[in-house]
């Protein structure tokens, strides 16, 4: 490195005869800072998508990195929120990564203390039989008068607002054709 | 709106800095209030007092947007003689049956309708919660009335009005809500002045306002304001819900309701809807005016797209395998079902009612006497863990070895991890895409309930039973891709939007809905989300690129319309109000109707237009007339059906309140839905005694950094951080009162339960002069339960049952208490404390206070 080169590469010089003469960006950045790289410059695929918090509906971008989501950020383009996100919006990232979440399945057997394992083929199987059990010991077919009931008032079910139209839609035609009556969701509450 | 939706905000800001006047009206000072020209600190549950008394403002000084009024509301109609208000029965209206606690409504009718209201079975319809209903279209009303449009008839709806809301006077408001006359003529001139032609003016709640006894009157009061200053179908104008949670107005659209299915059609009714056209006939009314007129098609195509080739003119396109409604089948009923143990199995769906419904104890007690549950989630949630760290545990109520709840936990897909659509609070589609797979066993509701149906399917293959019939005649055939065989959510989507049975072609609008069988529709107000084959929904032109309007991002329903009713933009003849407010108008070279956005009327339909007598349907829509789906085409100032507590929203006071009514007699709202079982209790209030015992109001709300029951934020770490703690707000004068420090501890009471908290003085809560005396409120997250990186008690457990009457939505958002300083004590000593309030307030759980509270009825019930 020469003097010259040394004595330009000063911030002092560089916020003096520069651009920054409030020495808050290119002036102050160092070497380190300036070899890094944004990971949104480096991911290998975008998504567009939408917060799942409240209902105002920011756009978010979703960085991916090897099968990783590597970053989301607000959408600039989305006319509702103009890029932003809110505190919670920003912490998406670490919603979806959280080491908390549960990623396989838990049973709980009745009278038990703890949870165990079980395939997810299986509980699935064993939901199908417990629904159909429940049916059986529950169907209503007519009412006093003979007019037709078709439902089961043993099972109900509770649905959150994070769910899609289309998982709804196909909640409610599957719930609907069992004879499943009891089918609520937060908007009640 | 600062705190809990900052984004949505920024728009506030945008208008604050182009001259708007910014109101905020809250029980407790937020980044709201710090930001807003004023700042009106309330009594929780006091709104309709506050509101009505700027309709009576409006009213006196004649404020109202007289042509709009005239031409666009049901001002000028005439209503029945045999009506009678709450200023001459006390807080009653005519109709009301002390036996049922609900309403017959013929007497509200407009004249000559009495005979038509479609009442005589209000507790029924409060049990199926048939207010729902309406969320996109009016109730029942004849389309031939009478009208004065000199606004003179002593019962045309102006003057019904004005008398109705004659005693909302200044000092009524400060003597209810303890807002001062100065600051509430402050928020009545800035509304009013800021309303007309060249101006519009917005309300914007957020749905804790639907969640009081007398929510939908809430909603209600400032609908009334805003027809009456015309803030309604216009840019900048409306009532502007901010709904709480990414999809919730989705779920209501293609519900996961007990009383409807999708696209606002109700669940058949077991005595009220026997045959197909019975139930068809009780949506469209038949003589009514406006777009319900179709509902036959719209009802034939739903049951078309559910059951296919199965479904046919002849077999009434199998609407026999619908199942009935018999009574309320809600979520408050089911969990006291549940503690009955009439309820065998319980499917959670990323939805936490431990911490998140109201009377948490109920809801655990609940779900520890089920055969089965079912919880699918992304976290290990308080609805899945009860039986292990419930707070029930700790008291001995719920013992593990004893509680023989089957536990299935199944892990979730995430919002990154599917794709589908989220319908935001603006009725705003937007598609997501799918980012990355979803890890280990976590699947998209999708994915289980398509391979549950399937399974359930194959299992019954060879059944002969008639009851399984409408699972195997299910359309049920969606095309899966990847590693798990996800289902295709646009194949969902194409279904949800319609197609032409015979070509398959996706349809355009609902226009096209046809009641021969030949179109399946999965949501008609949804039709149009895929037209031309085209996910409308996934559009993403950038705002940089297109208009303020953007219609070019994603797709709103109705056919892509971003404000309702936009034919009340322009006046009756068809030109914008005013150059600065143009929005949509009639362009007469072209014969059509045009403008920044879609037309809410027929394209070309002309102003003039006049239908004949008689005319019902589409066809008896005037050309002036802009409320599209009301039966008079009018928008309702008086709501002569449909509102089962009453035509005209009426103060009462929260179910819980330390406050006599200083309107009427009657306390509190008489048609609210209660429910007298031995788990659930109400606090004394007046004219009942003992209500000193719980002398404090509390409400709750969310925090910037959580999200409502937690579990996508306490197991948050950033989010976690930021707020770590369960606390309560109280006032200095308050904790000088009870003895509260600063970053201490203090429990607090109620009926069911007793939390803890630490405590946070601050001046964001006032004391309020009520009715000559100090009310003090405290204000709690709900946001805090027993799991996840951060933990604290749930306020929601302090609250019993009671709902509206017109959507069983509980009252949770204002209740009474009793706040000590200190930790509240543990294990069985703390239901000895809870049981020791009872006992001091007369409560006697499985009883409810009287409904009914005027001065002879009041004696009579036994008000004590």
């Amino acid at each position: 490195m020469g003097v010259r080169s040394w004595f330009e590469g000063w911030p002092v010089y560089r916020q003096l005869t520069g651009t920054d003469p409030l020495g808050r960006g290119a002036a102050a950045k160092s070497d380190g800072s300036r070899a890094l790289t944004a990971r949104t410059d480096t991911a290998d695929s975008v998504a567009r998508s939408v917060c799942p918090y409240c209902a105002v509906g920011c756009g978010q971008r979703v960085f991916v990195k090897d099968g990783q989501v590597s970053q989301i950020e607000g959408d600039p383009d989305s006319p509702i929120s103009r890029g932003r996100l809110c505190p919670k919006g920003s912490a998406s990232k670490s919603l979806v990564t959280s080491p908390l979440r549960q990623t396989t399945v838990r049973y709980r057997r009745p009278y038990s203390t703890q949870w165990e394992g079980l395939e997810l083929d299986t509980a699935l199987d064993m939901i199908a039989d417990r629904i159909l059990a429940a049916r059986e010991q529950t169907w209503e077919d007519v009412d006093t008068q003979g007019r037709p009931l078709n439902r089961t008032l043993g099972i109900s079910s509770l649905g959150g607002a994070t769910l899609d139209n289309e998982e709804n839609y196909l909640i409610k035609k599957l719930f609907t054709a069992m004879g499943a009556l009891q089918i609520e969701n937060q908007a009640r509450i | 709106m600062a705190e809990a939706h900052p984004v949505g905000f920024q728009w506030v800001m945008e208008a604050k800095r182009r001259g708007a006047k910014v109101f905020h009206v809250d029980p407790r000072f937020t980044r709201t209030s710090a930001v807003a020209d004023a700042y009106l600190p309330i009594r929780a549950g006091t709104d309709i007092a506050l509101l009505g008394g700027v309709v009576r403002y409006i009213l006196d000084n004649e404020l109202d947007f007289r042509e709009y009024v005239v031409a666009y509301t049901n001002a000028a109609t005439i209503v029945s003689e045999e009506f009678s208000d709450t200023e001459d029965g006390d807080g009653f209206f005519s109709g009301f049956d002390p036996e049922t606690g609900t309403y017959v409504q013929d007497s509200w009718q407009y004249e000559g309708h009495e005979g038509s209201s479609g009442s005589g079975h209000t507790a029924q319809e409060r049990d199926s919660a048939a207010g729902l209903t309406h969320e996109s279209h009016g109730a029942q009303v004849g389309g031939q009335t009478r009208r004065d449009e000199t606004l003179q008839h002593p019962r045309c709806v102006y003057q019904i009005l004005k008398r109705h809301f004659a005693r909302y006077t200044p000092e009524m408001v400060e003597r209810v809500c303890g807002i001062s006359q100065e600051k509430f003529l402050e928020l009545a001139r800035a509304w009013t002045e800021n309303s007309g032609r060249d101006r519009t003016g917005m309300l914007v709640y957020s749905v804790g306002w639907t969640q009081h006894s007398v929510g939908v009157q809430y909603i209600r009061t400032g609908a009334i304001i805003q027809l009456l200053l015309g803030n309604m179908g216009r840019p900048g104008g409306g009532v502007m819900a901010l709904r709480g949670h990414a999809s919730i107005q989705g779920s209501t659209d293609i519900p996961t309701l007990f009383n409807l299915l999708p696209g606002y059609l109700p669940m058949p009714h077991h005595a009220e809807h026997p045959t197909l056209d019975e139930w068809v006939d009780s949506i469209r009314h038949p003589g009514q005016k406006g777009f319900w007129g179709n509902a036959r098609s719209f009802a034939a195509s739903l049951l078309k797209a559910y059951w296919g080739d199965a479904a046919t003119p002849e077999n009434d396109f199998c609407y026999g395998y619908l199942p009935r409604m018999t009574g309320d089948h809600g979520t408050y009923q089911q969990v006291l079902n549940m503690i009955d143990g009439k309820i065998k199995g319980y499917f959670l769906l990323g939805q936490n009612p431990a911490v998140g419904s109201a009377h948490g104890r109920a809801q655990r007690l609940g779900m520890a006497n089920l055969d089965w549950l079912v919880v699918r989630d992304l976290f290990m949630i308080e609805s899945a863990t009860f039986w292990q760290n419930g707070p029930e545990v700790a008291t001995g109520e719920i013992v593990p070895e004893e509680c023989r709840t089957e536990v299935f936990f199944l892990p979730a897909a995430s919002h990154v991890e599917k794709e589908g659509t989220f319908t935001q609070t603006q009725r705003l589609l937007q598609w997501r895409e799918k980012a990355v797979e979803p890890p280990g066993d976590a699947r998209s509701e999708l994915w289980f309930f398509y391979h549950l149906g399937r399974k359930l399917r194959e299992k019954l293959a060879d059944s002969p039973l008639p009851r399984d019939r409408a699972l195997l005649d299910l359309t049920w055939d969606y095309p899966t891709h990847g590693p798990q065989a996800e289902p295709s959510a646009e194949a969902v989507l194409r279904e949800i939007n319609g197609y032409d049975v015979t070509t398959g072609r996706p349809l355009s609008g609902f226009a096209e809905a046809r009641a021969d069988g030949s179109t399946a529709i999965g949501c008609w107000i949804y039709t149009g989300v895929y037209a031309d084959g085209v996910n409308q929904a996934a559009r993403r032109k950038s705002r940089h690129e297109q208009d303020w309007v953007a219609a070019e991002w994603g797709w709103a329903w109705p056919a892509n319309r971003r404000i309702l009713y936009n034919r009340a933009s322009a006046d009756p003849d068809g030109n914008p109000w005013s150059e600065r407010k143009r929005y949509v108008w009639w362009d007469a070279e072209k014969s059509e109707w045009t403008g920044y956005d879609v037309p809410d009327f027929e394209k070309t339909k002309p102003p003039s237009y006049r239908p004949a007598p008689g005319a019902s349907g589409t066809e008896g829509i005037a050309g002036d007339d802009p409320f599209v789906m009301q039966g008079d085409g009018k928008g309702w100032l008086y709501a002569p059906s449909g509102v089962l507590d009453g035509p005209l929203p009426t103060h009462y006071e929260p179910v819980e309140s330390p406050v006599r009514n200083p309107l009427y007699g009657q306390q509190a709202n008489p048609t609210r839905k209660m429910y007298a079982h031995p788990v659930n209790s109400v606090n004394p209030s007046p004219p009942q005694e003992h209500g000193q015992v719980f002398p404090y109001v509390f409400t709750v709300s969310r925090l910037t950094e959580h999200h409502t029951a937690g579990a996508m934020s306490r197991t948050v770490s950033p989010l976690a951080e930021l707020q770590p703690e369960m606390f309560v707000e109280v006032s200095p004068d308050l904790a000088a009162e009870v003895g509260l420090t600063h970053l201490g501890w203090a429990h607090l009471v109620s009926g069911r339960a007793v939390i803890e908290a630490k405590v946070l003085v601050t001046d964001r809560l006032t004391p309020l002069r009520v009715d000559g005396r100090i009310i003090h409120q405290v204000w709690l997250p709900y946001h805090f339960g027993f799991e996840g990186l951060v933990t604290g008690d749930s306020a929601n457990d302090l609250f019993g049952i009671s709902l509206d009457p017109n959507v069983l939505i509980q009252e949770s958002k204002v209740g009474t208490c009793d706040v000590r300083p200190g930790r509240r004590p543990t294990g069985p000593a703390l239901l000895d404390l809870v049981a020791d309030y009872q006992r001091r307030a007369g409560i006697t759980p499985g009883q409810h206070a009287p409904a009914v509270t005027t001065d002879d009825e009041g004696k009579e019930h036994g008000a004590s």
